[in-house]
């Protein structure tokens, strides 16, 4: 009974309302007497505003206000930092927000000037154009280097440089490991990660209520809890005067968590004004400029070897690109340090970042957040140093992997959830095992020989991360049984896909003793549960999934105390099941839940001294630090040595992210993340000219994946339960996307035979025009 | 400035409407807003990603990339139209059973590609199938589990 449905492949209870067309989403939702928004973008990437005019614009016929920072008043203020930075010793951190509408200076090109708010969105897209813009454009800041040289231009004058944050962390001596070390390999790598696109943008709807006094604002973010407490501090309103509802969300990945989006401000402020409802909804072409991307980094790296190939230590110096402000702390370039330890033992390690200003769109985290360019710079080391002290690749990694008995294994420096970097569990070479067994590893040479026999390029990879999921701090839930037999369950996560109505309610069904069927979860609105933090991290069916666990486990007390009184029997004789509770063997005694939830909430006579209502619990949970989830991916391409075209032959993942709540679901979340580690690997690029002007802000020439592009994955797992929370769960959102770009590398270079040319792939994204570039130059 | 209205009529799963519109609003504005048939989702505007798909005239057109009035006398079919009452189609009980899903945003423009593909392709193969839906953009599943939805639909459908 107890797993019934935990580890099931249980089908999903949301899908009905999305397969027919009946789920909510932002743009869905129609209020009386709503006005449409439209924010006018700066055009310039750099440059001191002169003029905003929206004189012209207040006169067309259906607007009814436009608004630039100088109508703003004291409402206009650089926005709230939403994630501090850890305590690390000897950290610089130069904290810059932006505000909701730019006011002296624009920093990136996308950062609005100017909103409209008119009857329609027709109208307000027309009245845009009325709107006289001059900008005294001043150089802009496009490269990391180039940002911090000697008289560059200031993104933020008053900081008198470039560097947004400096952070040194690490643990043994690298100098040590250098002088024992028999080989020393050097190289300089660059990282970009693109944008998440969700094929749903970015959308708000709010409504002010001012004769109650109450704000209502429907919002596709990830973490509604945190917009309602922000929005509650910028209005001078109380908490329970605000509600956020993140309603069906059309794919987050990462930016939909970021606040304040400048829009998030200036639809309630401007709602106030007007006491009217508003709606905006961005643009597909909007999108590529005012929601946060994750782009790159530059790496100067070591890694000091024994000439067997054992790892003895890792120096990293690196760059990374925050954007024109930092709202978001140092939650990617902290990621990226971190996780660059991969599976490995790693004695001796320094590492070494600093954060840029440029004039480019803010970087916040997107699926992966920075893990990738960790997992690339050690990946790829290990890469040529297998090359290099002639071991072989899959070998050079089994050899460096922690031992299954060293867990907790403690990395010595501070995750981004502030907790010290420590391996809560794992078992890395039947990984490892597995994923070689499943491509076909051993027989893999001979294949390549008699394919390239018939002019056919395959190449083999092999890549392995962890990923520090599920931290805290908490999330809570509360469950309740409805008198009429249906479960209700409610957090304060938002959901985007997930698969959140389905795994939590298999978690209540087996506690309750009710078909999966019956438990309807609310997420993301914040009168139906009012604390939490949001869905990110790889944390929601950690975190929020053991809060859910423990408000059921009491109601399941509830319901056993409630029918043993019923019943004049021991709890010990009752069983749960089929929505009711029975006497076990004996026949025909039974009493469904309904019943004993009207029977928990009378209606006449006295109750016991501190009897509670119902058949109810609110329960929290917080893990002491994150779950360490771990995988293998490995990959067989076939790549055109002269257009540089390549075709996936086969794509192993073989994953452990502890014990399994939903087989069917996990799959979809690791393949989907996949997908999107393959685009960024491949296909994706943020093209950007030396104005800091977007070149490819559309999705024909922006390319994401499509179904010809992203192969059939073969999947396998380990179990290797988390001791950090009582389900032994670990997350597994991100997982699938964090070791694509080392593999596409590995890959190309064994497909093209780029070792014995002395060509070199140290950048992600890759392509097929630039491939063509990398051989062109090496001649 | 006074905007030009035009007189239309258009079929929507099989029920007619008779509305005024101004000449530059899109179909997909229409549906959404005007007919508040709100499961025809817009994605990109520029008629790539293919959320907006829909049947005009029995075949998949992207809403986007039309305009109201060029619907005129025309019939048209959504994502509502698709289940019998309460009973889903083939194809959207197998991306049910195959999780071929997740945000759900693109999946009423893969309904509206993949079913009229089935009409016409009983009996696809994984490649066909994939080159069918490679107009339709899914950020979420990697299309695998579509892919095996379609074939798992087909199947059925041959009985």
């Amino acid at each position: 009974m107890e797993t019934r449905y935990f580890g099931a492949s249980v089908k999903r209870n949301e899908d009905q309302r999305l397969l027919t067309g009946q789920a909510l989403f932002i743009d869905d939702i129609e209020l009386p007497g709503m006005l449409h928004a439209a924010v006018l973008r700066s055009a310039v990437a750099h440059g001191r505003i002169v003029t905003v005019d929206v004189s012209a614009a207040l006169k067309r016929e259906g607007v009814v206000a436009a608004y630039t920072a100088q109508d703003l008043g004291d409402f206009w203020q650089p926005g709230p930092l939403l994630v501090p930075p850890p305590p690390i010793e000897g950290s610089v951190f130069n904290l810059r927000t932006h505000a909701c509408l730019a006011k002296d200076k624009v920093r990136y090109a996308g950062e609005p000037l100017a909103i409209v708010i008119a009857a329609d969105r027709y109208i307000a897209e027309d009245a845009l154009a009325d709107i006289v813009v001059d900008i005294e454009i001043l150089p802009a800041l496009v490269d990391l280097e180039a940002a911090l040289a000697k008289g560059a231009a200031l993104v933020h004058e008053d900081l008198g440089s470039n560097i947004a944050a400096h952070i040194h962390q690490g643990k043994g001596d690298y100098a040590r490991a250098a002088s024992r070390a028999d080989h020393i390999i050097k190289r300089r790598f660059l990282y970009e990660h693109g944008i998440s696109s969700p094929i749903e943008t970015r959308g708000i709807v709010v409504q002010w209520d001012a004769r109650g006094g109450q704000l209502t604002m429907w919002d596709t973010t990830q973490a509604p809890v945190f917009v309602r407490n922000g929005l509650a501090a910028v209005f001078g309103l109380s908490e329970r005067q605000v509600r956020v509802i993140a309603p069906f969300v059309g794919g987050g990945f990462g930016p939909k968590i970021m606040m304040f989006y400048p829009e998030e401000l200036l639809l309630p402020w401007a709602a106030m004004q007007l006491n009217r409802p508003i709606k905006w909804i961005e643009d597909r072409l909007e999108h590529f400029v005012a929601t946060t991307h994750e782009r790159g980094q530059v790496h100067d790296s070591k890694i000091a070897l024994t000439k067997d190939g054992k790892i003895l230590g890792v120096k990293d110096v690196f760059l990374h690109d925050s954007g024109a402000y930092d709202p978001y702390g140092l939650t990617v370039p902290i990621n990226s340090q971190c996780t660059l330890l991969g599976p490995y033992v790693i004695p001796d390690y320094d590492s070494t970042f600093t954060c840029v200003f440029t004039n480019l769109p803010i970087v916040t985290p997107y699926r992966g957040a920075g893990r990738q360019h960790g997992v690339f710079v050690i990946e790829r080391l290990l890469d040529i140093a297998a090359h290099e002290l002639g071991i072989d690749p899959a070998e050079i990694r089994r050899r460096n992997l922690i031992p299954p008995d060293a867990f907790p294994y403690d990395n010595e420096i501070i995750y981004q959830d502030f907790a010290p970097l420590s391996y809560d569990s794992g078992d890395y070479e039947p990984v490892l095992d597995k994923a070689l067994s499943a491509i076909g590893y051993a027989g893999f040479k001979d294949e390549q020989a008699a394919a390239r026999a018939k002019g056919k390029h395959l190449g083999i990879a092999v890549a392995a991360y962890v990923e520090g999921t599920g931290i805290g701090p908490y999330e809570g839930a509360r469950v309740q049984v409805q008198a009429n037999g249906r479960v209700s369950v409610a957090t304060g996560i938002g959901t985007q896909g997930q698969g959140h109505y389905t795994v939590f309610a298999q978690i209540v069904a087996d506690q309750v003793g009710c078909d999966v069927r019956d438990v309807d979860v609310v997420t993301g609105d914040t009168d139906r549960f009012h604390w939490g933090a949001g869905t990110f991290a790889s944390r929601g069916a950690v975190v929020a999934g053991n809060a859910v666990n423990e408000a059921s486990k009491v109601v399941r007390q509830k319901i056993l105390t409630l029918a043993a009184e019923h019943f004049e029997c021991a709890e010990g004789d009752l069983e749960l099941g089929q929505g009711q509770v029975s006497i076990v063997g004996v026949r025909g005694q039974a009493i469904r839940l309904s019943e004993l939830a009207q029977k928990a909430n009378p209606m006449r006579g006295a109750v016991k001294p501190g009897a509670e209502p119902g058949l109810e619990s609110t329960q929290y949970f917080g893990p002491p630090s994150g779950a360490t989830a771990s995988g293998v991916h490995a990959m067989i391409v076939e790549v055109d040595p002269e257009t540089f075209t390549l075709a996936i032959r086969k794509y192993v993942i073989v994953h452990d992210c502890g014990t399994v709540i939903n087989p069917l679901i996990l799959a979809g979340q690791i393949i989907g993340g996949a997908a999107q580690g393959i685009g960024n690997a491949f296909y994706e690029k943020l093209m950007y000219d030396d104005a800091g002007q977007l070149l490819n802000a559309s999705l024909a020439d922006y390319l994401l994946p499509t179904s010809l592009d992203v192969p059939r994955f073969v999947l396998d797992h380990t179990v290797t339960p988390s001791p950090l929370n009582p389900l032994g769960i670990k997350g597994a959102g991100e997982a699938g996307a964090i070791p694509a770009g080392p593999l596409f590398a590995q890959a190309i270079e064994d497909a093209l035979g780029f070792k014995a040319k002395g060509i070199e792939l140290l950048e992600i994204p890759l392509s097929p025009a630039r491939l063509w570039e990398l051989t062109q130059q090496a001649g | 400035m006074t905007t030009e209205r035009h007189a239309i009529s258009v079929t929507v799963n099989g029920v007619r409407h008779d509305k005024t519109v101004e000449a530059r609003m899109l179909l997909s504005d229409f549906i959404r807003h005007e007919l508040l048939l709100s499961g025809t989702h817009v994605g990109c505007e520029h008629g790539v990603c293919g959320a907006c798909t829909i049947w005009f005239d029995g075949f998949p057109a992207r809403s986007c990339l039309m305009f109201a009035v060029q619907a005129d006398g025309h019939d048209i079919a959504t994502v509502e139209g698709l289940a019998d009452n309460d009973k889903l189609s083939p194809l959207q009980q197998a991306m049910h059973e195959a999780h071929g899903l997740q945000c759900g945003y693109c999946t009423p423009g893969i309904l509206m590609t993949m079913s009229h593909f089935l009409a016409s392709n009983p009996a696809p193969d994984e490649q066909a199938v994939r080159e069918a839906l490679s107009g339709n953009l899914c950020r979420c599943t990697g299309y695998q589990h579509i892919v095996d939805a379609v074939l798992l639909a087909a199947e059925r459908m041959r009985g």
